[in-house]
């Protein structure tokens, strides 16, 4: 059993070195299909921390009289925070709203001097809402008309920023779907390619499986070095890749942070790095050892 | 040992082997003899288990060639040595790997490949090219590895089919002389051939086919057709 195990490994590594311009061709695209799967992968991060930076700044807020009682605001955030779509809802008191107000303006004199002189607070008690998805904003803007509120609300902004947001909604919903089908289309053309490549690495080879057949070599002893050279060609291309994304990762982060300020790509991708060399692994190995087994199937009939 | 048992073969229609009934005892030596086409390959493909019957059976030992599934033909043809006119050896391994893949494939030990690799080499002449390519060799030392493989596991059986038919007449007696001299060590031999010469030089049994059926099945034959 374990010489078995031994001659199958040996005879993998020693196909794969004897074959080399094969090798070199199949690892080839292996490669580029896990460049792409990790370019993907990156492309995903970024444009989901873009759309959830842009998406945070989304919110809308209600502005009350001056003569509201804090009771009653703080009973309708707890309604709203009751709501399904609400995600958070922020108070801000009159005074809150003098102190922002104050610190904005810190440097200039005539509006402190201003805001000095007046006897009572100027600003209006607030509640800041986020919604969970930006497309929830109308039902939430709705809900606020709905109540009987109108007492105590001096103006929602909603209605200033209505096209605006929506438009928001719809490029976001959009970007999200796009992003998943793309992913979902490249994600299956690597598979496709590498899987054909391979393919046509062990038509090449049918002779030498039907030999073995006809020697009395066991289906699993055929197999088996085909299995071990995807291992390698996962192993190697996994690794490969890796080597050429850092320095392009690098390189290409400093440029992303001046469109994603919220984002450091090459910090990411170094305390993500063993998470990303484990999915190309994974990938590589997978559809290596799959696709073998696939291919090898109809030359093992003799 | 070797049994068929009114055996047909018909691919799409075309009959390649009509009610064909033969037994082979150990050690003989049998030229199964016709012109192309006349289902001499198909017995060797019956034989390994390459092809199943349409109807009859064929036996070979213990075994029911016939009913083999294919998980179990490897343990079968490790009883059998086989030896193809296109040679069948594999192109990415040097002679000396190609010989011992067979003893490989039954989990031999490596001590006991490397003793009887060596000596199956000694005996076809070939000691001194085992780490040459197939690529390298000529026509007749292609053979000869072929049939080194095809013995070094001791098979019961050796089956040749045209081994010399892509051979001169220098190299085509070398590889009969070493079938003989296999046959004469006790290994039963079964030669499929449509060369006139050999078989009548040999003086053994001979299976003659014609159109698929046998046509004679004679002691100390000749190739009369």
């Amino acid at each position: 059993m374990v010489t078995t195990l031994y001659r199958i490994i040996r005879n993998g590594f020693q196909s794969f070195w004897r074959q080399r311009l094969i090798s070199v061709a199949t690892l080839t695209v292996m490669l580029l299909a896990l460049l792409v799967f990790t370019s993907v992968l990156i492309f995903n991060v970024l444009a989901t921390s873009a759309l959830n930076s842009i998406q945070d700044k989304i919110d809308i807020s209600v502005y009350f009289k001056t003569s509201a009682p804090e009771d009653e605001i703080l009973r309708i955030k707890q309604s709203l925070d009751e709501l399904n779509e609400v995600k958070s809802v922020e108070y801000i008191s009159r005074d809150r709203a003098l102190e922002i107000f104050k610190e904005k303006h810190s440097d200039d004199a005539a509006i402190n001097q201003a805001i000095d002189e007046l006897s009572d607070n100027p600003l209006s008690a607030s509640l800041n809402i986020k919604a969970k998805e930006p497309n929830q904003y109308s039902l939430i803007a709705s809900y606020l008309d709905g109540s009987s509120l109108g007492d105590f609300v001096e103006k929602v902004s909603y209605a200033q920023n209505q096209v605006v947001i929506d438009r928001l909604a719809s490029i976001i919903t959009v970007s999200r779907q796009t992003g998943i089908i793309l992913t979902f289309i490249l994600a299956i053309v690597a598979i496709l390619v590498v899987f054909n490549t391979i393919l046509l690495a062990i038509y090449s080879n049918r002779e030498g499986i039907e030999i073995m057949r006809l020697v009395g070599a066991s289906n699993w002893f055929i197999r088996g070095p085909y299995l071990v050279e995807g291992i390698i060609y996962g192993t190697l291309s996994a690794i490969i890749s890796m080597a050429v994304m850092t320095p392009i990762v690098y390189f290409a982060s400093p440029y992303l942070k001046v469109f994603i300020p919220s984002m450091d790509l090459f910090n990411y991708f170094i305390t993500h790095a063993l998470g990303l060399f484990s999915y190309q692994l994974l990938f590589g190995i997978g559809i290596g050892i799959v696709s073998s087994l696939i291919a090898i199937r109809r030359y093992l009939k003799i | 040992m070797i049994n068929f048992q009114n055996v047909s073969k018909r691919y799409n229609g075309y009959e390649a082997l009509i009610d064909v009934t033969f037994k082979i005892v150990p050690q003989e030596f049998v030229s199964i003899v016709g012109r192309s086409g006349a289902g001499k390959s198909t017995v060797v493909k019956l034989l390994i288990g390459e092809e199943k019957p349409t109807s009859g059976r064929v036996t070979f030992g213990h075994y029911d060639v016939s009913k083999l599934k294919s998980g179990q033909l490897p343990q079968l043809r490790r009883h059998i040595g086989t030896v193809f006119q296109d040679f069948k050896l594999l192109p990415t391994k040097n002679v000396y790997e190609n010989i011992a893949f067979a003893l490989e494939v039954a989990g031999k030990p490596e001590k006991e490949i490397d003793d009887l690799v060596r000596e199956v080499l000694d005996l076809v002449d070939l000691g001194t090219k085992s780490k040459n390519f197939i690529n390298e060799l000529s026509g007749g030392e292609k053979q000869r590895v072929a049939i080194a493989r095809a013995m070094v596991n001791r098979p019961d059986v050796i089956v040749a089919d045209e081994p010399t038919g892509n051979l001169d007449p220098f190299n085509t007696s070398s590889i009969i002389n070493i079938l003989t001299k296999i046959n004469e060590l006790g290994t039963t031999l079964i030669l499929a051939t449509h060369n006139k010469d050999i078989v009548d030089r040999l003086g053994r049994r001979v299976i003659l086919l014609e159109g698929g059926k046998v046509a004679t099945d004679e002691e100390k034959g000749r190739y009369t057709a």
